[in-house]
């Protein structure tokens, strides 16, 4: 009994002493604690997932390991694309292991349910690959920051131009989930703007495997373009049906959000030529290429834009981290807004008050067989498109001081 | 485009082929279901993850060892049909005389193995798997553009379907296992190996789904979860068709397979609870299901 | 006399966990616990296999979310309005199924629940794939703030036991006495003059509602109501957790439903994630082939052989 009396002072005295050392120098805990929240297995398993966790340990190496004397620590979890896994374990990360930042974040659906619990807890959510413009929008906070791209940015660099062009009507085969009723919702009201028509759409659940009645319907809907507002295999499996019951030669078929490894994995004589929007591609220059190749090495392929998207954000918040002395939400959130990234990925970047971070986001086309040199060799990049002509304006409602 | 009545033909038509191509699978499994419950009484929940096992193996079987379309859909229902026998001999023969809830439970645990192995091994994002050289290309038809492989879909498991229905109804060794089923001491007694023959129409069953698996893998995605998405969809069809019938289970497969594409063209929100919605209707009308006996 | 030991032994238990593990986590192995004790009250007690009792917690987790999300309710009236609905289901869906028996019964139920998950999945009020999310746990009796984890955890625990206490009502009332009639002698108990299906639907409706309060509270819990709890392969976890724990024992299913929540959780943080589902399908294929009793059924019998008066 007296050993443990004895125990329990000294582990209390401990305690004292471990709380104002980590106030000394503002950091919660006495670690910087990542989380990276992401689909390791299914469908968008390769645009982020393991990839993700890669690039965030790449970044935390990079940055040296500790920042203001203390250790940075990453742990990582799968999501299985479901909103309920993700925000559990969010949950736990946050209110039992001492998590600060949870980064990755792929599925729209995850990180609506996920970034609720980040604010309700005061932590950052730092959004590689979600889609999704509602995080900056309707269901906007000061804790989230939004990376990489988002529907608007997809709309505004695929679907404009090609309205311009005389590509007027529009069906939909869309994602049956936020990302997907976003993207929707998004891509038409640009078509609506400049003159279009959207003539018809249908929903597929996520991770359908058959797509036949689907093109069946966009077959006979007289449209110019089918867009594919989908992602990940659900994009490779309906533009492989697309072409396998001809939908390809009676209309142009739009993919919508396209990652390199899903444009890598599809037959050139489908995909080539096809155009597309993206926030970052391997091969742009050579600070891209220098860094792509790094990543290569380490995970076997070329990064998807949410990848490197995940280390430059990582980047970004560990020097605010540095710069604001303080793992504090709030006062990282402000250098975070304050400085400028500027990395490889981040390009004539800032990170706007709502959490968007606007930067140059590219249109490229998808090379056909001839023309590429080997198997990473896949867009022509066509045009630079500014970040404030890429993203929404912000709202009034989300201008987080 | 030719319209009748405000309704667009063309589209309907399609929708209608369509239906009839998924059909196709589903007249496949649920006759291996059939046959299996018929003579084991065991509802194999395993029998989507053989059909998944059925596509994977026609995968490997070009990844690494080169072997090609046509020979996998004569090697791959033998080898799922073995592990069939191995699965019937060794963990379900022992359980035969428990409550047959329990032979259910088992085979439901062995489905999620054989899904989580897969899925550890190759992700759950799916693997694509060319369509032959032979069956590439399509026929304009004047409603639509169906592709060669689709068509041969619905005539390859037709083919297998009547076959099977043709050996079980009309042959000799079909009547010995329709005998074995109403009386298998009676069997026994006429000196014929009862055991025996259950396990080999395990095997055959499960087998089928294999079959099923390979004409699948070329057109749907290569994936661990294939199997689980299908299966639900296939009980419900052996139960509008009647458990155990083996004619109800081909024509009930068929028949859900179009009546899906006729929902997806008028109702498309309801083309995944339609069956659902048929089975209801028919437990209530006819319990023991259109083509089945009262138990 | 020894259940009750037990079950004081077991209260005492779930008053001070919470100041040791992750409350957060405990509240998931209640609610669970509550899922199984219902599901353990047909299958263990009527010997009624359902397939179908993740229909039983969605409903219930969807009807408290929107009514605390959209209506603004108190959460205990969340959760009745939850468990009222999940009840409701249980009737309809009871007067069907148990005109069938045994296999019939199981598919009845599964493509049953079928048909209410895809109607989840398409309804707009659930959020389809997205879940309902940011449900509000809002302050009990108007006055008590459940985002405290502490007093969640004990209104949660407070709803278990509610829970865990009427399914041995029900078990040990005269009514229980004649549910083990028909689970052992159906014939008999026909030929006794009850009307058997009446009975088995009274259950049916009991163990609906009873897996509806827990799908309400998980809901309250964790904040958000997901396709998760309606699909199918949640109505195989509540058999697997009933039938590792011991089915048709009083506490087999709260150490069933502890054992494999706790094997997920642990499972799911580290490199071991895919192994779940292999896991499940292995403790599965083991408890049917060499361990039918579970563990507490286990236990049981050696306490009999060794300690037996």
């Amino acid at each position: 009994m007296k050993s443990l009396k004895k125990s329990l002072l000294s582990a209390a005295v401990a305690s004292v002493f471990a709380v104002s050392g980590a106030q000394a120098a503002g950091i919660s805990d006495d670690k910087v604690k990542i989380g990276v929240l992401a689909d390791m297995g299914g469908v968008y398993a390769d645009v982020c997932g393991p990839g993700c966790v890669t690039a965030v340990k790449m970044a935390v190496e990079d940055f040296g390991g500790t920042v203001l004397g203390k250790p940075i620590e990453i742990v990582s979890a799968d999501d299985q694309n479901k909103p309920d896994i993700g925000s559990a374990k969010v949950r736990e990360w946050v209110e039992s292991q001492g998590v600060d930042a949870v980064t990755g974040l792929v599925a729209s659906s995850v990180t609506g349910a996920v970034t609720k619990v980040l604010t309700d807890n005061k932590k950052i959510a730092l959004i590689s690959t979600s889609a999704s413009h509602a995080f900056t929008t309707k269901a906007c906070s000061p804790y989230n920051a939004h990376w990489t791209y988002n529907v608007v940015s997809l709309a505004n660099g695929t679907v404009k131009p090609m309205v311009k062009d005389g590509k007027k009507k529009w069906f939909f085969i869309t994602a049956d989930y936020a990302f997907g009723h976003a993207l929707e919702k998004v891509a038409s009201g640009v078509i609506n703007k400049n003159g279009g028509e959207v003539v018809g759409a249908v929903r597929a659940p996520l991770g359908t495997t058959d797509f036949s009645s689907y093109i069946l319907q966009a077959q006979s809907s007289g449209a110019d373009v089918v867009a594919l507002a989908n992602a990940g295999s659900d994009f490779i499996n309906s533009l492989k049906t697309a072409a396998e019951f001809g939908l390809t030669e009676m209309m142009d078929v739009a993919g919508l959000l396209v990652f390199t490894p899903n444009a890598q994995a599809l037959d050139p004589a489908i995909a080539g030529g096809m155009k597309l929007t993206t926030g970052f591609y391997w091969d742009l220059d050579d600070q891209t290429r220098e860094w792509s190749a790094r990543f290569k090495e380490r995970h076997g392929s070329i990064p998807a834009m949410g990848q490197a998207g995940a280390y430059s954000m990582t980047m970004h918040y560990l020097n605010s981290i540095k710069e604001a002395g303080t793992d504090d939400a709030d006062a990282v959130m402000k250098v975070m807004k304050k400085n400028k990234p500027n990395d490889f990925f981040a390009r004539n970047a800032y990170l706007r008050n709502d959490g968007r971070m606007v930067h140059d986001m590219y249109q490229v086309r998808i090379k056909k067989a001839n023309e590429r040199k080997n198997a990473d060799d896949i867009y022509v990049v066509e045009k630079v498109i500014p970040g404030d002509e890429a993203f929404q304006p912000m709202m009034a409602q989300c201008d987080f001081k | 485009m030719a319209t009748f009545l405000g309704i667009n033909l063309f589209g309907l038509f399609g929708q209608l082929l369509v239906g009839l191509i998924n059909g196709s699978f589903y007249a496949l499994l649920s006759l291996g279901l059939a046959i299996i419950f018929g003579l084991l009484k065991i509802i194999n929940f395993a029998q989507g993850a053989m059909y998944m096992l059925g596509a994977f193996f026609a995968w490997m079987a070009l990844q690494y060892m080169g072997i090609n379309y046509w020979a996998a859909l004569i090697f791959v229902p033998l080898a799922v049909g073995a592990i069939g026998i191995l699965m019937e001999r060794f963990l379900l023969r022992p359980i035969a005389n428990e409550d047959h809830l329990y032979s259910l439970l088992l085979t439901f645990g062995l489905a999620l193995i054989l899904q989580g192995a897969f899925t550890h091994m190759f992700g759950s994002s799916g693997m694509s798997y060319a369509i032959p050289e032979e069956l590439k290309g399509g026929n304009r038809l004047p409603f639509m553009y169906l592709p060669n492989y689709r068509a041969w879909i619905i005539i390859a498991s037709l083919a297998v379907c009547v076959a099977t229905w043709y050996m079980i109804e009309k042959t000799k060794l079909g009547a010995y296992l329709r005998a074995g089923t109403e009386n298998p001491q009676l069997m026994q007694a006429f000196g014929i190996n009862v055991p025996l023959i259950v396990t080999l129409t395990f095997g055959f069953g499960v087998g089928l789904a294999g079959f099923a698996g390979v004409m699948a893998a070329p057109v749907y995605s290569v994936s661990p979860d294939m199997g689980s998405n299908m299966l639900i969809v296939v009980f419900a069809i052996v139960v509008i068709g009647g458990m155990g019938s083996i004619g109800g289970a081909i024509l009930t497969g068929l028949g859900m397979g179009v009546v899906e594409g006729l929902t997806k063209y008028f109702y498309p929100e309801a083309s995944t609870t339609v069956i659902f919605a048929v089975m209801v209707i028919v437990l209530l009308t006819k319990p023991a299901g259109l083509f089945g006996k009262e138990a | 006399m020894q259940i009750n030991k037990t079950a004081v032994a077991l209260i005492g238990l779930g008053l001070v966990a919470p100041f040791v593990l992750y409350p957060v986590f405990l509240m998931k192995v209640l609610c669970f616990a509550l899922f199984a004790c219902a599901f353990n009250l047909l299958l263990g007690f009527v010997g009624l296999l359902s397939f179908g009792h993740a229909a039983f917690l969605g409903t219930g987790g969807y009807i408290t979310g929107y009514m605390m999300l959209h209506v603004g309710l108190t959460p205990e009236l969340g959760i009745l309005c939850g468990t009222i609905a999940a009840g409701l289901l249980g009737a309809v869906y009871g007067k069907l199924a148990v005109k069938r028996e045994g296999i019939y019964f199981a598919m009845v139920t599964l493509a049953l629940a079928q048909l209410v998950f895809f109607l989840y999945l398409q309804a707009p009020f659930t959020g389809g794939e997205d879940g309902m999310q940011g449900i509000p746990r809002g302050n009990l009796f108007g006055f008590i703030d459940l985002n405290n984890n502490m007093y969640m955890y004990y209104f949660v625990f407070a709803i278990f036991l509610f829970g865990f206490w009427l399914v041995n009502r029900t078990i040990h009332s005269p009514f229980g006495q004649i549910l083990k009639a028909i689970r052992e002698n159906e014939p008999r108990a026909v030929s006794l003059g009850y009307n058997v299906n009446d009975y088995k639907w009274a259950a049916f409706v009991i163990s609906a509602a009873l897996a509806g309060l827990a799908g309400s509270t998980k809901t309250l819990v964790f904040q958000l109501a997901s396709l998760t709890d309606a699909h199918w392969h949640m109505s195989g976890e509540v058999v697997l957790m009933t039938l590792l724990g011991g089915m048709g024992t009083i506490f087999g299913p709260i150490v069933g439903a502890a054992s494999v929540v706790a094997i997920q959780n642990y499972l799911s943080g580290g490199e071991l994630g895919n192994y779940i589902h292999i896991i499940m399908g292995l403790i599965f294929v083991v408890c049917v082939l060499a361990f039918r009793n579970g563990i507490v059924g286990e236990i049981q019998k050696v306490i009999k052989r060794n300690f037996g008066n």
